[in-house]
């Protein structure tokens, strides 16, 4: 007898162990997404291995990664601009050396460019010298910037995405975020009307007979796996979009948000029929009483009950498109700029991750930049789940 | 009163209309690949492997390496999902913890698959250091499908009847009987839809396999649970999109749709066929 009851609060543990598991990994989760994210923060601006060199003189402390890429750019081309003195900005790279002494004065191993690199920038006042950082005498006659890491600002107000841009790569998250935002919006405009009005459909006016043909349809159409969504977009809907529209490429965010409209569906449609099916009998039946036209039931009676239904509804759907990768990553044309129009190529973070992950070097900066992608993506959706539990649970209060 | 009518009658046309669209929009999608990829399918194409850079040939190591995935994520995320499915409805019904781990198991559901794709590289490919491989790609996906297993099951036991659990407890049975000879056998055949729907989810899933399993092109199959393994879905989004050759290619690329949805229908339908099986069985009984 004590035996079993042993065994029996053995397995219990053991069942209580496998519960925990979905916990572990949302701890998990966090804890790798946003270790790997922070290290973001402490990622030079310049390109690792490299530094960046100005002439004594110069009052300039810091530059973030824009401005160093506006700068080698020639987008910026005096000092004035970036905080300094009224100067010209002379940008110096390795290879231009060559352009300030002869093959002999650098040396045959080019053992001496140390020392005229240290020369040239102690005698150039406007000189910014892009330098692997071997190529620093131990003397250097100027100031190094070699200490600046990419602050929070560059991330999150950061308006380009040019990963592997030298000498500074850029990781601003806004056209990325924008992306993603105008692809979710197209699609929750384009799949809220259909949602719904499917979900009507099912709830109130469709005979059992047609529900129960039209019920496994629309799972199956949740089941299509995303990737066919995308070839599908690819094949079909991308060149249709490109001639109906004379584009000059038909991978656009509209072709993002038509394929993730329909990907949502599904959801939006099962979430809002079950809500409107919990509509108390006797509610649909008094409003009939009184006179009321079916229709008039719905939209008077059955639809403002079922009001945060509807509303989880709208937000998980969001929440697959903000998420959705592969069907995306097919059809939108990847391009990082922030767009204007929907006929414009658009990069989504999702698409992102799964676009650069396989070349980004692991620990480098690319790479945790990468990360903090997708603990933004996390927290996103974290957000939704937690919006959608507080919508029910108000539902319930009442 | 007439135009009560009518505009009951106008919206209810324009929101049949509309579900038949949506209905359209299904059957034209397959309707587009199956047409396109029937054609592509033969024995060779089933049986080989790609050749002449992924334009000629076929796709059987991708066939095997999905199939592979599906048994590793099955062997973790089932008896995992259905243990946690029974804990939190058996023993944990109305406790904080329970209603901690059924938040954390909806969000975990819905956390996007490319999160999930750089957690397991993160995890199990780097500091595991499990490598690209069939572990690593099978616990990333299990991970994923996690929360269908444990939702089905859940709401699987909660379908049964209260009664049943009082009736074997008064006969002197312990909870563990109960659950493993009465609720558990009640209980099976929504459970096991459910387990064949989540094979569904695993078989198309891309973004969870990017990097922690998918080859590019390997013509030879895995020999341990440590290599890497060519993957349908993986597949398809190559060839589709950056094959040597993507219009010779395109020829393959609907032929794997075809394939990768014929999965998906027959996992449908087997599950639906199952339902109506058992369902009848309990009728009868």
């Amino acid at each position: 007898m004590q035996v079993k009851r042993f065994f029996e609060k053995l397995i219990e543990g053991f069942l209580l162990i496998s519960g925990s598991i979905t916990s572990i990994t949302i701890l998990l989760i966090v804890i790798f997404l946003f270790k790997e994210a922070s290290g973001l923060f402490t990622t030079p601006v310049v390109e690792e291995g490299y530094v960046l060199a100005f002439n004594k003189e110069n009052p300039i402390k810091h530059l973030n990664a824009y401005q160093i890429k506006q700068i080698f750019d020639s987008e910026i081309s005096n000092w004035n601009e970036v905080g300094g003195k009224d100067m010209p900005i002379e940008v110096v790279r390795l290879s231009d050396l060559t352009n300030y002494y002869t093959e002999e004065e650098l040396g045959a191993e080019f053992e001496h460019i140390p020392a005229k690199a240290s020369e040239l920038t102690a005698k150039t006042p406007g000189i910014v010298l892009f330098l692997p950082k071997q190529y620093v005498a131990k003397k250097f006659d100027g100031i190094l910037l070699d200490h600046e890491t990419i602050r929070p600002g560059d991330f999150f107000g950061g308006k380009e995405w040019y990963p592997t841009s030298t000498p500074s790569a850029q990781f601003g998250l806004l056209p990325l975020i924008l992306g993603t935002f105008w692809v979710s919006l197209g699609a929750i405009l384009l799949a809220l009307p259909f949602g719904l009005a499917v979900a009507v459909y099912l709830a109130e006016i469709a005979s059992m007979r047609v529900r129960n043909v039209l019920k496994p349809l629309i799972e199956l159409l949740a089941g299509i796996p995303s990737v066919v969504y995308g070839f599908f977009g690819l094949v079909v809907i991308v060149p249709f979009l490109q001639q109906t529209f004379g584009l000059p490429v038909g991978e656009t965010a509209l072709a993002g948000s038509i394929i993730l409209a329909i990907m949502a569906l599904p959801t939006i449609i099962t979430v809002a029929e079950d809500s409107m099916r919990t509509v108390p009998r006797a509610m649909k039946e008094a409003s009939l009483a009184l006179g009321a036209t079916h229709w008039q039931t719905i939209y008077k009676v059955i639809v403002p009950y079922a009001k945060s239904g509807i509303m989880s509804a709208a937000v998980l759907g969001i929440g697959r498109a903000i998420g959705e990768t592969m069907a995306v990553l097919m059809v939108t044309g990847n391009a990082a700029v922030i767009p204007h129009t929907l006929l414009e190529p658009v990069r989504t973070i999702p698409a992102t991750i799964a676009a650069e992950l396989g070349e980004a070097p692991v620990g480098s900066g690319h790479y945790q930049a990468l990360f903090a992608l997708g603990a933004i993506l996390f927290l996103i959706t974290m957000i939704i789940s937690i919006s959608v539990e507080l919508i029910s649970k108000k539902k319930y209060a009442k | 009163m007439q135009s009560k009518r009518i505009s009951q009658a106008i919206a209810f046309t324009l929101f049949k209309l509309m579900s038949y669209a949506v209905i359209v929009i299904l059957v034209l999608i397959l309707g587009f690949i199956i047409s396109r990829g029937i054609g592509v399918i033969n024995w060779e194409f089933l049986t080989a492997a790609p050749e002449e850079g992924m334009t000629k040939g076929g796709i059987f190591p991708a066939i095997v390496g999905t199939f592979y995935l599906i048994i590793g994520s099955s062997l973790f995320s089932f008896p995992i999902g259905i243990m946690s499915g029974i804990y939190m409805n058996e023993y944990a019904t109305d406790n904080k913890l329970a209603s901690f781990i059924r938040i954390m198991t909806n969000n975990l559901s819905g956390v996007p698959s490319v999160v999930f794709g750089l957690f397991g590289m993160a995890l199990f490919v780097n500091t595991l250091g499990f490598g690209d491989s069939i572990l690593a790609g099978s616990l990333t996906l299990g991970l994923l499908s996690l929360p269908l297993v444990i939702r089905t099951t859940e709401e699987s036991l909660k379908a049964i009847d209260n009664s049943f659990r009082e009736g074997s407890l008064a006969l002197g049975a312990t909870k563990l009987q109960t659950i493993q000879k009465v609720v558990l056998p009640m209980a099976f055949p929504n459970i096991i839809t459910g387990l064949i729907l989540s094979i569904g989810r695993v078989s198309g899933e891309t973004a969870p396999i990017l990097f922690t399993v998918a080859a590019y092109f390997l013509p030879k199959l895995p020999n341990s649970i440590f290599d890497q393994v060519m993957a349908l879905p993986y597949h398809l989004y190559v060839i589709s999109t950056s094959g040597t050759d993507i219009e010779s290619s395109r020829a393959m690329a609907y032929g794997t749709a075809f394939v990768l949805i014929s999965i998906i229908l027959i996992i449908n339908i087997l599950a639906s066929v199952l339902r109506n099986y058992f369902a009848k069985k309990v009728k009868m009984n």
